[in-house]
């Protein structure tokens, strides 16, 4: 592999790593099986490029790519806890009106970035050099979220979000509303997830409405990737295995790009490998 | 404190199933009694506490709390002025979060939640106060997983987070009965010396009829979902198995058939 070949690597992990802390948010803490996650990253890209088309800062776009995963993140949240659909179908109806949606908010299935200004760009135009400008930018934007996001799970508001996915009586006799808490939860996942999106929008180059297609997966590979790897000992410590398992995901489809695998077979050998990571504990349990 | 009056509740009304869990039951629970609820399977003691606790909407009746009617409330709701343990160690406690990040939650019950930090200096301090009187050395693994605990250990945590935000209100639903023995004398020392020290008032499901005469200063036993004695303070002190078996049979028209409270006799 080249050393090119890893720096993109590298980059679309960590692009890629907020997603999966979205979705760790979502799977993990909240135990909630949430889909939305395939609407809300092509939603983010798609705002962020429709606004650097009209002229904003590039910038303000990824405030508002967080604002509106935000958004999709209540209405599954609403589905979920007012109108009690399943999680995974409020996920998937969100998900199939978002497609609708975000062709909307963009106009045509794909916007083409090429050219235009960027945060990358923004940077470079800084003075600092290939790769580092994006790479920087990247790091520091990912620091940023997981500081604030360990901050956050170590609040009060924090701990019932836990708790909630952990154990939901303990947290009703505790006097809170799991149904809050999932809510938040869910809000707090999709709004990283679309800026997420965002970010791998203007990394690529362009923005389309089928980017999002198998995203779960790409998220759930990532967490599970991290927690074999670094562990879950700690909240900070499983943020942190999230981005790592983000970034050894990426490496891993490289590699298997560069081994003369089809793009297109990418998908299957990514829901093989999460089948794969999701079935060796009872395969070991098994085997003893 | 606590006024019951004419509660009802039906499961699967108007189904063939129809069931009248508790009939028309009315009870005045003084400020600082401990009632222990006794009755065979059916009986409708857990459903009498789960109506108090707001798990499901009732079919007649009012629950009122310190003055404030709580009959319409949800459980989370309720859940602010009542502790509440179950008999499934594990139902009280987060596995996955440790010791202290439980109890944090437990402390801050009767405030807002805010973003402010889980823990702190101070609160490890209250924490550390009160787990070294449950005496089982947990004031030393704060950090620990609640999942590493054993069972007695986590029954133990959880009766110490319902009643350290000092209630209004403590059910404890048969909470000694999943223990193993000296465990469950372990936890039933500890929840009179946590009701005694805090005056907590508290309603106690048992099947241990020992313990229901041993412990708390009133006496209920419940049949088919009615109060078919209420025996108070002196009275009670009288009690024997003996007497309290040969009382269900006269109301209830024959032997007791509950086998696990003739085992635990």
């Amino acid at each position: 592999m080249s050393l090119g070949f890893a720096i993109t690597s590298l980059e679309q992990g960590l692009a890629f790593s907020i997603m999966a802390l979205g979705v760790f948010i979502s799977f993990r803490i909240l135990d909630f099986a949430d889909l939305t996650v395939d609407g809300s990253l092509p939603l983010g890209a798609a705002v962020s490029a429709r606004m650097i088309m009209a002229g904003y800062d590039p910038f303000y776009s990824l405030a508002a790519a967080l604002l509106a995963g935000a958004g999709a993140g209540f209405i599954t949240g609403f589905l979920n806890t007012r109108l009690k659909i399943a999680p995974l179908l409020a996920g998937i109806l969100t998900m199939t009106s978002l497609y609708s949606i975000n062709l909307r908010v963009m106009g045509r299935p794909n916007i083409p970035l090429l050219g235009r200004e960027n945060i990358f760009t923004k940077v470079r135009d800084l003075g600092i050099s290939y790769p580092w400008y994006s790479l920087l930018l990247l790091l520091v934007i990912i620091m940023v979220v997981k500081l604030l996001l360990d901050a956050f799970l170590n609040t009060q508001i924090g701990f019932a979000m836990r708790a909630t996915g952990d154990n939901p009586q303990m947290i009703r006799s505790m006097g809170i509303s799991t149904n809050t808490m999932k809510m938040l939860g869910l809000i707090i996942s999709n709004a990283l997830v679309s800026l997420s999106g965002a970010l791998v929008g203007q990394y690529q180059g362009f923005a389309d409405v089928n980017m999002g297609v198998g995203a779960i997966i790409a998220g759930l590979a990532s967490v599970i990737i991290g927690e074999v790897i670094i562990g879950t000992k700690s909240m900070i410590i499983a943020t942190f295995g999230v981005i790592i398992g983000s970034i050894v995901y990426r490496f891993s489809i490289s590699i298997a790009l560069n081994l003369g695998l089809a793009a297109s077979d990418l998908k299957l050998l990514t829901a093989i490998l999460v089948i794969f990571f999701l079935s060796t504990p009872r395969i070991r349990k098994a085997l003893r | 404190m606590l006024e019951i009056s004419n509660l009802t509740k039906i499961f699967y009304k108007g189904t063939p199933n129809e069931n009248t869990a508790v009939k028309n039951i009315s009870l005045d629970v003084k400020n600082g009694d401990f009632i222990t609820i006794v009755g065979s399977n059916g009986a409708g003691k857990s459903t009498l506490l789960n109506s108090i606790a707001g798990v499901f909407p009732v079919d007649k009746g009012r629950i009122i709390l310190d003055n404030k009617d709580i009959t319409k409330k949800c459980e989370y709701k309720c859940a602010k002025n009542i502790g509440r343990v179950f008999q499934n160690p594990l139902a009280g406690t987060s596995p996955e979060m440790t010791i202290e990040e439980n109890l944090s939650l437990a402390i801050s019950k009767t405030k807002n939640l805010s973003l402010r930090w889980g823990l702190s200096k101070s609160k490890r301090k209250i924490m550390r106060e009160h787990l070294e009187k449950i005496d089982l050395g947990l004031e030393k693994r704060l950090t620990t997983k609640v999942k590493l605990l054993s069972g007695g250990q986590r029954q133990a945590l959880t009766l110490l987070m319902a009643t350290v935000a000092n209630p209004d209100l403590l059910l404890l639903d048969e909470h000694t009965a999943a223990l193993d023995p000296a465990t469950a004398i372990k936890i039933k020392n500890l929840t009179a010396e946590l009701v005694n020290d805090n005056n907590i008032t508290t309603l106690m499901i048992t099947h241990n009829m020992e313990d229901a005469i041993k412990l708390g200063n009133r006496l209920i036993m419940m049949d088919g979902g009615e109060i078919i004695y209420d025996i108070k303070a002196e009275e009670k002190g009288k009690l024997t198995i003996e007497k309290l078996m040969k009382m269900f049979e006269v109301k209830h028209g024959g032997k007791f058939t509950n086998d696990r409270m003739l085992l635990s006799v």
